[in-house]
């Protein structure tokens, strides 16, 4: 065929470009989602508790990605300064994932219990308090903001309706599981049956659910599901 | 068809009725989901929609009775009716939010050198002024640059007129509905927080109803033209109309909470989504700001050159191997992260595959002005466009070089990126956009030439000089983070805490910032320059020399 019957033929044009443009997107994402190695299981990881994911939410809104990645890289140095490097199924159920493509600031894929509860309460209200050179914008209006929460089990159905394994109980308790989580006087075992794992506490130390508290609930248990002590750390410094 | 509408143009014909009906059941439609839904944002957000449509339903109107009284538009030389007045819209568009997207970029930038700035406000901190930035310079002042020369190219090449009558004006405004409701939406929390893919569901809808409009104007166009032959800037940009519009709908897939709520969450999740956006963000680069520009820069280099295109066959070769490459070289973004090995490998490939047909469109562009060289001296516009395009070869021999696995780990993550970015983005995309708005407003307000070159000499320099700011700025910054975050001490210990990498930063943002500072300045000065063209003036000191292109510019006014 002569490239001058494609240039006289606009459909035809059209439909050449749509088949080359498609070919490499089929290749490569097609695979990831037949393959089952792509994402191995691993021990540990489950689906966010209702107060991580009204977290995780907020760590959306503020567009937290810009400067904070979410993905250890299998290099040496960064496992040293970070970690062990992420696996594919600690972000299984990230939508959106949130990888990040730039580290202005630290990557947080394992921030989690490296700082206490208060530390984390005073550097997000302003972060030069507590690191003179940072370059974070403050957070003050998190900790004065009341979590918007009455309607999270919507948010748990729309997950289930995407896969994730939230189950009813899940969704009939979610609002109960958000306050309980971040009052460490209320009775918070059976929350700790559906998320184990997750991190009770008063993140902010005022009364009721701040959005401050959601978020920090979210930090601390970044990167805490599975276990790593098992397997050997020095497999990237030989 | 074309005929038909041509002669009943702006009056009540039955195309007219439907448009208008569905305008104000959308109008209602609106006001349905703003009084249902418990969000602020969403509320406001369907209170524009509402004032979108009320206002489209009374121009649909009003154009009707000046239709009656005033039936007919001018016709051009060539006996044909050109339809200018949406690429007159987007062509402002364009250069009002490059001033809005460039100016959030100073301020961003002076905020990473001064966390002061950020005001500890929830609307102006970093994290949403940075997808307002990005957004602001690719999709509004990029976006309305691409619509503004497409509209205009597809109709000179193919010598005919825009295909439909309201379809054109809605491209026009619904876009800059989506900038709107996109802008508004990052600033009050309203996202996706997918890089370059930030909008909800809600406006991802309409864009979608948007893009798709445009995808038939520029295909009808096409497909009514009296050339044989479809020119080739139109292949670039049919290319990038239509994969935009599969990058944007698979990306986008998500579903909402509740059809009253703005929040919604991506059908992918984890490995599976990272690398769905990196396809659909690398090839935003491929095609939105790739192939799009390179439409843009095989009709305005030629013109205002006044040479023809270096080499047809490079042209077609490069075409189908840039679009087919493009494709491939996402994974690159994913370097040893959790995303398997053999997609990893094949990004870098392709990636490396992608610096041929992408320097084939640079000796192309560049290899039309033989003959024509002398006019770099006397033409600042075709400066413009001649430098765009050597930054365009300078990022995209870059680009390639970045994706190598052994450069990636040291580059990811770093300003190197950015600096990256920029060197494209300012250098190759803005500058091709200035060069060619600058051909393009004389010849859309029917003036004989620019109010001054002169300033256009100014501007380029003075932007010129910003770009070289800002982007040794980041190699230096960019390859110093990359070295401190992988520095080791004599005892085997990591030699830097991250924040002394955040310290090291201080001089180079600084520096960055200024340099941005001046790119703003020469788009400043364009703007002026414009306003005066379109009102008519010439510069008095300048009204009387020849020199400059007055031949090119006569050709080009036809």
């Amino acid at each position: 065929m002569k490239h001058s019957t494609i240039e006289k033929n606009s459909i035809l044009l059209l439909v050449l470009t749509l088949i080359v443009v498609a070919i490499g997107g089929i290749v490569e994402i097609m695979p990831t989602f037949l393959i089952n190695s792509t994402v191995e299981d691993v021990d540990g990881v489950r689906p966010y508790s209702p107060l991580e994911l009204a977290g995780r939410n907020i760590y959306v809104r503020e567009g937290c990605y810009t400067c904070h990645s979410q993905m250890i890289r299998s290099l040496r140095s960064e496992v040293e300064r970070y970690g062990p490097y992420s696996l594919a199924a600690e972000s299984k159920y990230d939508r959106p994932f949130q990888w990040g493509s730039k580290r202005t600031g630290p990557d947080l894929a394992r921030v989690g219990g490296k700082y206490s509860n208060e530390w984390h309460a005073l550097h997000m209200t302003n972060p030069r308090a507590v690191v003179t050179e940072s370059i974070m914008p403050g957070y003050a209006f998190l900790a004065t903001t009341p979590l918007n929460f009455e309607r999270i089990n919507e948010d748990l159905k729309t997950l289930a309706m995407l896969g994730d394994p939230y189950n009813e109980d899940m969704i009939a308790n979610a609002v109960q599981d958000v306050i309980v989580q971040a009052d460490p006087d209320e009775d918070y075992d059976d929350m700790l049956e559906r998320y184990p794992g997750a991190v009770v506490g008063n993140f902010d130390n005022k009364p009721g659910v701040s959005e401050l508290d959601a978020l920090i609930a979210y930090l601390q248990m970044l990167g805490t599901l599975v276990d790593f002590s098992a397997t050997d750390s020095t497999v990237y410094t030989q | 068809m074309s005929a038909s509408k041509e002669a009943t143009s702006g009056t009540f014909g039955p195309m007219t009725l439907v448009v208008g009906a569905v305008f104000i059941a959308s109008a209602l439609l609106s006001i349905f989901v703003a009084a249902r839904t418990h969000d602020a944002v969403m509320g406001f957000h369907m209170a524009l929609f509402t004032t979108f449509f009320v206002l489209g339903a009374f121009w649909l109107g009003k154009r009707h009775f000046d239709a009656l009284e005033q039936p007919s538009e001018p016709t051009a030389q060539d006996g044909i009716q050109y339809m200018d007045g949406p690429i007159r819209v987007a062509t402002i568009a364009a250069l009002f939010w490059g001033i809005a997207g460039f100016l959030v970029g100073c301020i961003i930038a002076f905020q990473l050198a001064f966390p002061v700035l950020n005001l500890d406000l929830p609307w102006t901190s970093f994290g949403r002024l940075r997808p307002l930035h990005t957004s602001a310079v690719v999709f509004a002042f990029g976006g309305n640059a691409l619509i503004a020369t497409s509209l205009y190219v597809v109709q000179r090449t193919c010598k005919t007129r825009l295909a439909g009558d309201i379809a054109p004006w809605f491209l026009v405004w619904g876009y800059q509905l989506f900038i709107v409701l996109a802008a508004t939406g990052y600033l009050l929390g309203v996202t996706q927080s997918k890089e370059y893919a930030e909008p909800e569901w809600y406006v991802d809808l309409w864009l979608t109803i948007v893009w798709v409009t445009y995808l038939a104007v520029f295909l009808f166009t096409l497909m009514k033209r009296r050339e044989p032959h479809i020119y080739v800037a139109n292949w670039f940009y049919l290319a990038f109309i239509v994969t935009i519009a599969m990058l944007h709908l698979v990306n986008n897939a998500s579903l909402p909470v509740s059809w009253f709520e703005p929040k919604s969450y991506s059908a992918y999740s984890g490995v599976q989504d990272a690398l769905i956006q990196w396809w659909y963000g690398h090839n935003a680069v491929g095609f939105f700001l790739t192939a799009g520009f390179l439409g843009m820069m095989y009709y305005f280099v030629p013109k205002r050159a006044e040479r023809p295109v270096y080499s047809y066959r490079l042209s077609i070769i490069h075409f189908w191997a840039i679009i087919f490459l493009y494709i491939w070289a996402g994974p690159h973004h994913l370097h040893y992260t959790a995303l398997p090995d053999w997609a990893q490998t094949l990004g870098m490939t392709f990636s490396i595959m992608l610096w041929m047909p992408s320097w084939g469109g640079m000796i192309n562009g560049l290899m039309t002005l033989s003959g024509a060289w002398d006019k770099l001296r006397t033409d600042p516009v075709i400066r413009m466009l001649v430098v765009s395009v050597a930054f365009y070869g300078m990022s995209t021999f870059e680009g390639p070089v970045m994706s190598i696995k052994a450069v990636n780990s040291l580059s990811h993550y770093t300003d190197w990126t950015i600096g990256h970015v920029h060197s494209g983005a300012l250098g190759w995309v803005g500058f091709v956009s200035f060069g060619a708005i600058y051909c393009l407003v004389p010849w859309l307000w029917k003036r004989k030439e620019l109010y001054s070159l002169q300033l256009v000499n100014w501007h380029f320099w003075i932007a010129t000089i910003g770009i070289v700011f800002y982007i040794t700025a980041m190699w230096v910054s960019g390859i110093m983070q990359g070295l401190m975050w992988r520095a080791y001490n004599d005892l085997g210990f990591l030699d830097y805490s991250f924040v002394e990498s955040v310290e090291a930063m201080h001089p180079y943002y600084i520096i960055r910032a200024c340099g941005g500072v001046l790119f703003l300045i020469g788009a400043l000065i364009m703007v002026y320059n414009v306003y005066r063209t379109i009102k008519g003036d010439v510069r008095s000191s300048e009204k009387l020399d020849p020199a400059p292109a007055g031949p090119g510019q006569l050709m080009a006014a036809e």
